[in-house]
Parts: structure tokens; sequence; C-alpha cells
């Protein structure tokens, strides 16, 4: 209660909170045990105030969400707690009450734009639907609101989207319409659960400086549930962070981001690689995992992985009060907001030496091209009408032994295809491929056999990437056997004990099935598998990004060290520009299947030559509300065209801000600007010399 | 070693939270499967040991109890020969047994590696496979067995109708070859398999390691549920006189012959292999039924 009042003595335009959740306790029945997903939350949300609450995956943010517009699932049971909107108590109203609420009041924005919209429904007709239901608008009046909406939210040639359905639109597109039906109503909360994560960096840019601008202008109060801290920082007024079903840490931007008082909210923040970092910092990471909510720890819920934890941190603890609206649950906060105890985490062993990087490439990539036929748009059923999607176009680069090559790009740009290609999934439609001065491209099955031992792929998804039906330890000796490395059954156990104490697991983990481990530790798996064929080259085809924050630290340290180790090659392809810079020596940056640019990694960094990298690095957040407030708020305009009907001349003419008349013409090669920085732009002198797009 | 194993399994106690018995699970989840189970354990039972449990010899004739009506002595009655109805249905169930399982289980395996073969290498090869399954598809499943039971000569080995397998398998083929099919496609694109391409395993291997574990499921259902096709269509076959031929005791054939001259005087003759059919025929489909539902991990929490 504290607490509330201290809120709202900070926001004095109003006595009473918008919203205010009481002491949240949430459960859920499952056939496992009793699962606390949420326990004693409260938080409030002023009139046009943007609040975030932050958090990974399993921590209870969603919940919580779900549970204010009460649509938890059947299992889940509220046992304790209010959520009061001006006053009522939401969870006290009948359904009809609270279908009232729904979608007029509150409105929710789901992260998924694919799947939250109705395929089968146009555009117009789920934007209108809350019109006609919540304010019984006619037809004409809803019409004329539905236009009005898509303008606001950024849709122009409103009039004809209206007709399209979802599948025509693109997923930035579609999470704007999600975005109108949402303020449909004129709601005075909106609830956005994740809304970016499944957008583009710079697609992500454009809907959350919309979100922000909208909650000004219209005056709706803004909760944003998302992992990602760095888009926190830029837009969110006060930030409740979350940690195994309790909030651990609360305040404004400003307290969160300058001046964490928890050492979870500490060490979340220094596992993210970040883009104004030096280089070679080793990231610390937070080692182990989160409690098991069925039985959580009596005392301080981050106890047992807290570096700093002493025989008092064993005891329950609850929100301590740091002064203006800045509360923290742990038992040294004094210590750590007195500067008494500075939090540190554990980096790992420190990487002393740079793996030796060779002169001669291990793999070299020269005018790779990959097009894909697809059925013509328009084509009827029995027409063979083929249209050709240009996946990778033209591109070239070489990766020395050591050495590590970040490819980056938006989602549709062809950096996947390039992996898939590189590893022989793919075959390629032109162009060369050489493995250790060796042409594979057209290499039959067999020739591909030894080949293979050298070339290893991590993938994306730790959930996707294990065959469900093998135990771990099958998963890891599978290689051993096939190739006849240790012919031995016994050995064989020995070295799959040994390849998984060497990513960091234990040998035991061999008899469990990938169901019954964690997403890290899955993807430890997968690259104990990449590792047992002791290969050369290894390709990560994101390998953190479907990783909570926490983890993906630790994983980027093992690969890092793996490397100094193993004297392993990555190609390392991902779309977090922060994560490519961290791990990578030269970044290769491409855009829908060219390369833009490709320099070293403090190069491209800090003296990007193209106007797309230069967008791509203004678009990435940075968690630090100061450096964030200070950058202009500089949005790629439009959305990445289709490969299948890629612009003429340079790809990128139709979103920079500087294109003439010869990009819309004329392919740019690739020159070389400075020591092996090189660059596909018309302009790129002009831009070295700082003529156009100073300071940018 | 013995130190090791110890610590390990310490360490496995530890983390690893109980599995519940699958057994156990299975009954509470699908009590009407547990049911259908216990049917067609009784009905194996009696295909295996026939001997323990009928009353008298299939085969014996009886000319004094021509027709009678079932009784004590003759619980379901007897038949034109005066043999015992309870005998023959009990060593009927063999012959339904051995050639519903393994022309279904020879069906839903050449079916299931084609589907897999099929999703897994795509393009030419999946357009072959799939035009080929169109044909079979074409025909009614009791036409192409006929078909197929003529145009083969009658072989038995170890009193088993060899060509009556074959003929029921072949129109299960493109059924189970479908169905796999689909589910191998999704299965296709996992990133594991990618992931075993990359590391450059056989084909085979791929097909039979990685591949085939994942789509047991729809091929366990499949499986099931053509065991009761198959019973079916033997005893359809048998009725035609294309299937099992007399003195064998098989439900299909009971039915059949002076049965079809009696049943209004002896009405137990087609009621008792009737209801024996359709029990076993309910039991395989219920079972396959609950069986879809309890490996569907969707009907799990």
């Amino acid at each position: 209660m504290e607490a509330q009042v201290q809120v709202q003595s900070r926001a004095a335009q109003s006595s009473v909170p918008l919203l205010a959740v009481e002491d949240l306790h949430v459960r859920f029945e499952t056939s496992r045990g009793v699962v606390r997903a949420v326990e004693g939350v409260s938080y409030t949300v002023n009139r046009g105030e943007v609040v975030a609450v932050v958090g990974e995956s399993g921590c209870g943010k969603s919940v919580s969400a779900l549970t204010i517009m009460r649509l938890l699932a059947k299992t889940g049971r509220v046992t304790h707690g209010r959520i009061m909107l001006e006053g009522r108590n939401l969870l006290e109203l009948s359904e009809d009450d609270m279908r009232a609420v729904r979608g007029h009041e509150i409105s929710m924005i789901f992260q998924e734009p694919m799947t939250s919209l109705n395929p089968v429904l146009s555009i117009g007709a789920q934007i209108m639907e809350p019109l006609l239901i919540h304010l019984k608008m006619t037809e004409e009046e809803a019409r004329a609101r539905a236009l009005e909406l898509m303008q606001q939210v950024g849709i122009t040639d409103g009039e004809r989207r209206l007709s399209q359905y979802p599948h025509q639109l693109s997923g930035g597109m579609r999470q704007r319409v999600m975005i109108a039906i949402g303020l449909a109503c004129k709601p005075k909360l909106i609830i956005a659960d994740e809304p970016t994560t499944a957008l583009d960096v710079t697609i992500q840019a454009q809907i959350l400086e919309l979100m922000k601008n909208l909650s000004r202008e219209l005056g709706i109060a803004l909760v944003i549930i998302t992992h990602n801290l760095g888009i926190v920082a830029r837009y969110a007024d006060r930030v409740n962070v979350m940690y195994a079903a309790n909030i651990i840490e609360k305040g404004s931007a400003d307290d969160i981001f300058l001046q964490p008082a928890h050492p979870y909210t500490n060490g979340l923040m220094r596992s993210v690689p970040r883009l104004d970092e030096p280089r070679g910092t080793k990231l610390q990471t937070i080692e182990g995992l989160p409690p098991d909510l069925r039985m959580p720890p009596e005392g301080c819920r981050f106890a047992a992985r807290c570096p700093h934890k002493l025989e008092k941190c064993l005891k329950p603890i609850e929100l301590i009060d740091l002064g203006k609206g800045h509360e923290a649950r742990c038992h040294r906060v004094d210590e750590i907001m007195s500067g008494a105890l500075k939090v540190e985490f554990p980096s790992g062993p420190a990487v002393t030496s740079q793996a030796h990087i060779g002169d001669k490439p291990i793999l070299e990539v020269t005018n790779l091209k990959k097009y894909f036929g697809v059925k013509a748009a328009g084509a009827g059923i029995f027409s063979n009408e083929m249209a050709t999607v240009r996946a990778v176009d033209d591109v070239s680069f070489a990766i020395a032994p050591g050495e590590t090559l970040g490819l980056v790009g938006e989602s549709g740009c062809g950096k996947t295809t390039v992996g898939r290609v590189v590893l022989r999934l793919d075959e390629a439609t032109g162009g060369t491929i050489k493995f250790s001065g060796t042409d594979v491209t057209h290499h039959s099955g067999r020739e591909m056999r030894g080949v293979r031992r050298k070339i290893q792929v991590i993938f994306q998804d730790p959930y996707s990437s294990l065959n469900p039906r093998m135990t771990i330890g099958e998963i890891i000796a599978e290689p051993l056997k096939v190739y006849g490395i240790v012919p031995d059954k016994k050995a064989r156990a020995a070295r799959v004990g040994e390849l998984l104490t060497q990513v960091g697991l234990f040998p035991y983990m061999a008899e469990r099935y990938p169901h019954e481990l964690s997403g890290g530790q899955r993807q430890r798996v997968g690259i104990a598998r990449a590792l047992a064929l002791e290969p050369e080259l290894i390709v990560c085809d994101e390998p953190v990004s479907a990783l909570d924050v926490s983890i993906q630290g630790q994983v980027i340290n093992l690969l890092e060290d793996l490397q100094t180790r193993l004297g392993l090659t990555f190609l390392f392809i991902a779309h977090d520009l922060a994560v490519v810079r961290h791990i990578s020596d030269r970044v290769a940056v491409m855009y829908l299947g060219r390369i833009m640019e490709l320099a070293d990694r403090d190069e491209i960094y800090k003296r990007p030559l193209h106007p797309y990298t230069k967008a791509l690095l203004d678009a990435a957040p940075i968690p630090d509300p100061r450096i964030e407030r200070a950058r202009a708020p500089r949005a790629l305009r439009g959305e990445i065209p289709s490969p299948l009907t890629p612009p003429s001349g340079c790809v990128f003419h139709t979103r920079c801000p500087i294109a003439l008349d010869v990009c819309k013409q004329k392919v740019p090669e690739a020159r070389d600007m400075s020591k092996g920085h090189l660059v596909a732009c018309h302009r790129a002198e002009e831009i070295q010399r700082g003529e156009v797009l100073q300071g940018a | 070693m013995a130190n090791a194993a110890t610590t390990m399994s310490v360490n496995a106690a530890v983390t690893l939270p109980k599995r519940p018995n699958p057994i156990l699970t299975f009954i509470r989840q699908q009590p009407m499967g547990a049911v259908s189970f216990v049917v067609i354990f009784i009905m194996m039972f009696a295909g295996l040991f026939p001997q323990l449990v009928a009353p008298y010899d299939p085969l014996g004739i009886d000319f004094a109890q021509i027709l009678a009506a079932p009784s004590w002595d003759h619980l379901f009655g007897t038949d034109a020969y005066g043999r015992d109805i309870l005998s023959r249905i009990i060593y009927g169930s063999r012959t339904a047994l051995v050639i519903g399982f393994s022309s279904s289980l020879l069906g839903s395996s050449i079916g299931a590696v084609l589907g897999i073969a099929s999703a897994y290498f795509g393009g030419r090869v999946d357009n072959w496979i799939q035009r080929f399954v169109d044909i079979l598809l074409a025909f009614p499943i009791i036409v192409l067995a006929l078909v197929v039971v003529a145009a083969i000569r009658k072989t038995v080995i170890y009193g088993v109708d060899v060509n009556l397998i074959i003929a029921i398998a072949i129109p299960i083929i493109p059924r189970v070859a479908r169905v796999v099919r689909a589910a191998a496609l999704s299965v296709s694109v996992m990133p594991y398999i990618d992931a075993a391409r990359a590391a450059g395993y056989s084909d085979s291997r791929i097909i039979f390691r990685h591949m085939a574990p994942n789509v047991v499921a729809p091929f366990l259902i499949m499986f099931t549920a053509f065991i009761a096709q198959a019973i079916l269509l033997e005893a359809s076959l048998s009725f035609l006189g294309l299937g099992v031929t007399e003195p064998t005791a098989a439900w299909g054939l009971m039915l059949s012959g002076n049965a079809a001259d009696f049943y209004r005087e002896a009405p137990w003759m087609v009621i008792f292999p009737g209801v024996a059919i359709s029990l076993a025929v309910f039991a395989f489909n219920l079972f396959g039924d609950s069986l879809r539902d309890y490996l569907d991990p969707r009907f799990k929490t």
C-alpha cells in the first residue's frame, strides 16, 4: 500500500491510478503439480503512462497480463489479490461485464501478428468488429472510423487495405492492424505482450515509435510486456522486473537502468552484448536456471544463482523501499545502493590469447546464387508459370581459419539460405563454394561425406533440432559411430561424457531425452553434437535467438571459449547486431539476397559506409535511457520489398534516404574503401567523406 | 566404476522427476481403450491356446447333435455337421488374428516406408510413388483384394494362407502411405533432419533411424485400425468362398455355406460368428482410437 501512495504522489495528475494490480497470486493445476506462476505481484499504471514488465520466459509476466484481461487458461486460478480498474475489481465482474471491458476499456496486442489475426476475415471486418459490437456503430460509421484508424497507425492506401486479407500483408503491417484494432474503441489501457519480438529491427523501431506516439497523443496507458531490456529503455516511464513469479525490482526507467539495485537486474543488463561497449569484453553471465515454480525456495528466489548470496538470503524477503518509487527485493540492497557492494557476475575463464587466424581462407564463396522457383502469383491451377525468388544473389566472401564471420540482416535477406547452401543442404544455382581449396559446389553425396565431417552446424531452435525419440547420448554418439571415429561402444560412451563436459553439461545427462532438458541445455547438446565430428568450420544459424537473455550470454561465452580452445572457424548467422558484433571478427550485412557491406567489426560499427548498415545500427536498441533519449528517431521507412520482385539497380534504393537516379538503374559493385572494407553503394565515397548522412 | 554409477544414479534421482507408469496412465486416460484391450487380450489368448479353452474339437463331426440349439452342452449350439460353434469361434480367432495381424503389419509397414521415402526424397520420387498410390486407391478395398486373390496362386504355409495375407495387405498399402507421408512431410522439414543430413548420414539411416521413429504414432494407429479392417476383409473373402476353405474354422466361413440355408431354423449358426466379428472389429478400432488420443501430445497436459 505504501508503494502505491508513493507512485500516486509521483503522478500528481490523478489521485487514483488507472489500473492497480494488488497482491496477485495465480496458480496452475497441472498433472505434475501446482505451479505458482504469479505470487504477490503488485503494480500500478497511471493514465497515459508507459509501464514495462520485464522478465525471462516462465517468470509470470504474461500470466499476470492475461489475468488482468481474465483470459487465463482453464487450469489457472487466481487464489488471492485484486485487479482494480478505476475503482472496480475486475476479478469480481460477471463474465458479461468483463466482456464489455475487454476491447473497450482495455485492449490487448499479442506477440505473433501472423496468428492473432483471423486468416479468413478481411482486415476491414476485423477492425470494424469491435466498433460494431462495443460502440454499436452503423456499418458506415464503423467504416469511416476504420479508415481513420488505419491512417493513425500509418497504413497508407487504407481504402484498398480494408478489403485485403492478413496473408496479403507483411508482419509489420499486420502488427499495425493489430494496434488499430486495439485502438478502435479508444481504450484507456493497452496491454502489449511482446509486441515486437516477432518483427525485424527496423520494423520493431517503427512499431514502438508508433505505439509511444499514440499513447502520448491519445492519453492511453500502455503496459509493455517484454524480455528485451533494450526496447524498454527508450519507451518506458516505469519498469517492473519479474523473476520466478515475483516482482524483484520496480522503479522509473532511469532508476532501473542507471542504478539497478537487485543483482538479477544487474546481471540481466550485463549478460546482453551491447553495441556501445568496448571490443573484447567478455559477457558476465548468470549461471544456472530459474527455480522450479512448483516448489519455489522459501528465501530470496534468486539466491541460488546470485554471486553475492549470504546466509540471510535464505530467509524470505519482501520489496524494500529505496525512495521515489524505487523498490527492490534483496537482502543486501543497502550495501548495493551505498556502493559498498559492487555486483559482479562470473564471466567464465578469460580469453587471454586470441585464436590464431590463418591467412589461407578455409571457406571461399564466390558469386553464390540461390534461386527458388515458386508458382507465380495469379497463375491458374493448370498453369506452370513460375516466378523466381532470388534468395541469394551474387554473394562472395571468404573466411580464414580461426576467424568468425558474422552474417547479419533482417528476415528474408537470404542469410540462412547462404548457410544452407554452404552446408550443401540446398544446391547452389550458381557460383562456387571452396572448402580448404577444394571446389565442393557439385560434390556428389559420397564425395561430400569426407567434407561433411569438417563442416558442422548449430541450429536456431533448440526444441526442434534434436530428434525427440533419441536420448542425448544417442544423438551425440551417432556421428562417432557412423564415421567409425570411436568404434568401441564403451569408449564411445566415455567420449560422449567428455563432449558433454566440454559444453558445460554433466555426463549423466546422456540418458535423458531432449524434452527433459531446458532450452539452454538443449542448445549445448546441439553444440556437443556438432563438436563430435571434430569439425573445422561450424555454421551457427541464429544459435542464441531462441534463448532467454541470461542463457544467451552463457551460450555466447561457451562458443567463444570453444573457438579459442579448439581453433574453430565460425560462420555466425544472426539478426541481432549486438550479438554479431560481440562474437565476430568481421561482419557482412545482407539485404535482399546481396551483401551490402563487409568489414572488420569495429570498422563497420564505428564507420558504417552503407546507408542500410547505418539504418540498422540506428534502429537497434541500447539498454540505457540516456543514450536512447539522445538518439533522434530515425526509423527506416517502408517495408522490405518482396524478393519475388526485387527493385531494379541497388535493391535498397526504395528505402534509402539518399538514393539517386543511378541507384535505380545500376547495381552497385562491392568496392574496397579501405583495408578490406567492402561497400556496395554508389555514394560510398560521399558517405566516407561525410558529405551525406552527416552525423548519422 | 561402481562409485561413478552410484553418483550418476544419485544425480539422476535428484533432478529427474519420476516418470508415471505408462500403462496406468493409459488406463486412467483411456478407460474404453483399456476395456477394448481386454477384449483383444482374450481373443489373443484364445487364438494362442485354443485347446485350453475350447470344450470340443472344432472339426469333430457329431451327427447326433446336428443343429442343436444353445444349451449347457453346447453353449453356442452346433452347426449342420454337429460341430460345436463355440469351439469353432475360439479356433477361428486364431485364423482371424494371424491373418489380421500379419496382413495389417505387412501392408502398414510397406505403406509407411513408401510414405516416408516419398516425403523425404520429394520431387520426382514423391510424384511416382503418389501416382502409384492413386492407382491403388482408385479400387474399393474389397475389389482390389478380390483381384489379387484371383491373380495369385493359393499358397499355404504352416496352415496359413499366404496368398490371402498378401491380397489383404495390398489395399492397405496406399492408405497407410498417404497418412504416413503427410506426417513424414512435417518431420522432414525439422532441423534435426537437416542436422542428420549435414552430418552426412546415408539416406536409409535418416529414413529408418531419424524419420521412422517420429511417425510411429500415426503408424501404430493405422496399424491397429487396419487389423480390424483385415479381419473383416478376411471374413468377407471367406464368406465369398475365396478365402480360408473348409473345414478350417474361420468366422467369415461360418457365415457362408450351409449356414445360409439353415439360418431360419438355427439362427445361432450366424449370430455368434457375427457377434465375434463385430466384437473383434469394434475392439481393434476402439483401441486404435484410444492409442491415437494417448499418443497425441496435445491430449497431454
